[in-house]
């Protein structure tokens, strides 16, 4: 009786943020089948860890376990990805270098900032995904990424000063050829 | 508000994540400021670009069946692995009642457990040898004078041990030291005769009626207690028995 209420109740409370637990393992493994194995194998450990959930917040607990089921799986199965680390300082970039791509920004499509965000390092990358398509708080993305506030509010800075300028680069090129 | 710091702002600002007093500063850096209404404007774009909806990558069909089967599957097996169960209650009620009754049988009957004599007995000869294992547990004050060893427990006890030096009796006084036997604190004075030592453990009896002394024998030692003028004594040593009795005639003749 006992574990026909834990099924129920995780059910009820984990099971409707499958499209995010999705959508964020599909981004950080680049990859459909790779995505479902990961999202099924993050919810097995979900209900394993069910009783230490305390209802606060179903979709930030559920997408912290997504996250670091993707890690393990790619240090599993592609850890040359994972072994570049991100160097905050060789990414920053001077607010003045973007002012020249202002308005060739502004012409980016979807299929434009998808490629983009494929391009980015995976540290920035689950920012983004979790900040614009999931429209986290920082406060929901810090329990996710497991980082401090002001680490989330940084990073998010940085990765989308580097997305403009994988834009930049790519309009660049197509207004060239 | 600068441009520097309008451009750490600008991410929060857009977020919706800053409080009204800096947001309001950023509003109004951005209407002064070209630069950074630029690059207000490039960041909105880049967000309305995210919006569309083929960027977000539903779960495909039939994934939500197959977790859903899979959870179900865990959800069996978990119970399974469950090593205590209800199953073994009947067996944990019938080994629970077994020891139950060894204990009834065992404090009923009381040849089968040692009476607090005996536990002390042992207590009082794990003390005797552990104080000659080393020169340094034998004594806390080292004096054959009963005056230096009588206010050194002073203090230290709550009650005033005799001490008396039997020197020319043949059995010198060496010194004292504080135990804890019995659950309290105790004298121990400690004598010689000759290459043996004895301990002399002293504390406050119960009742006041003198008992004659009982004579025991404990891992190879001989064990004497008797109960005088208020004290429990209990004498120990690996000196024999005739010679440990002379020992504790003089101490209670000395009271």
């Amino acid at each position: 009786m006992q574990r026909q209420n834990k099924l129920a109740s995780f059910e009820q409370a984990v099971l409707p943020h499958l499209d995010a637990a999705y959508n964020l393992a599909r981004w950080l493994t680049h990859n459909d089948a790779d995505a479902e194995d990961v999202v099924q194998e993050a919810y097995l450990r979900a209900f394993r860890f069910f009783g230490g959930f305390h209802g606060e917040d179903g979709r930030a607990w559920l997408l912290g376990i997504v996250r670091n089921t993707t890690y393990t799986w790619m240090q599993r199965n592609r850890s040359a990805q994972l072994n570049m680390p991100l160097d905050d300082e060789v990414h920053e970039v001077k607010s003045a270098d973007l002012n020249p791509e202002a308005l060739l920004l502004q012409k980016a499509d979807a299929q434009m900032v998808r490629q983009a965000v494929e391009e980015l390092p995976v540290e920035f990358r689950e920012v983004l995904v979790l900040r614009e398509l999931d429209e986290m708080s920082y406060k929901q993305i810090a329990e996710v990424a497991d980082l401090p506030l002001g680490t989330v509010m940084s990073r998010l800075a940085r990765a989308r000063k580097r997305l403009q300028q994988i834009l930049a680069s790519h309009t660049q090129t197509e207004v060239l050829s | 508000m600068i441009c520097q710091t309008s451009q750490e702002f600008i991410h929060a600002y857009l977020d919706g994540e800053l409080d009204l007093a800096r947001s309001l500063e950023v509003e109004q850096h951005i209407q002064e400021c070209q630069v950074c209404a630029s690059a207000y404007r490039n960041q909105t774009a880049l967000r309305s670009a995210f919006k569309d909806s083929s960027l977000y990558h539903s779960a495909p069909e039939g994934l939500e069946k197959r977790i859903r089967s899979s959870l179900r599957r865990e959800a069996n097996t978990e119970v399974g692995r469950r090593p205590f169960g209800w199953r073994w209650l009947p067996i944990g009620v019938a080994v629970a009642a077994v020891l139950l009754m060894a204990f009834v049988i065992w404090r009923a009957v009381p040849g089968l457990r040692p009476s607090g004599d005996e536990l002390l007995a042992q207590e009082i000869a794990s003390n005797h040898v552990r104080s000659l294992q080393l020169e340094s547990h034998r004594t806390d004050v080292i004096s054959s004078d009963q005056h230096t060893v009588k206010p050194w427990f002073d203090g230290k006890l709550d009650f005033a041990p005799p001490v008396k030096d039997f020197s020319s009796q043949g059995f010198p006084l060496i010194g004292g030291r504080l135990e804890y036997l019995n659950n309290r604190a105790v004298a121990a004075l400690i004598y010689q005769r000759q290459k043996h030592y004895i301990n002399l453990y002293i504390w406050p009896a119960g009742q006041s009626n003198a008992t004659g002394e009982v004579a025991a024998k404990h891992q190879g030692y001989n064990l004497l207690h008797w109960t005088n003028s208020g004290m429990n004594y209990w004498a120990i040593s690996d000196l024999n028995g005739v010679e440990l009795q002379d020992f504790a005639r003089l101490v209670q003749q000395a009271q």
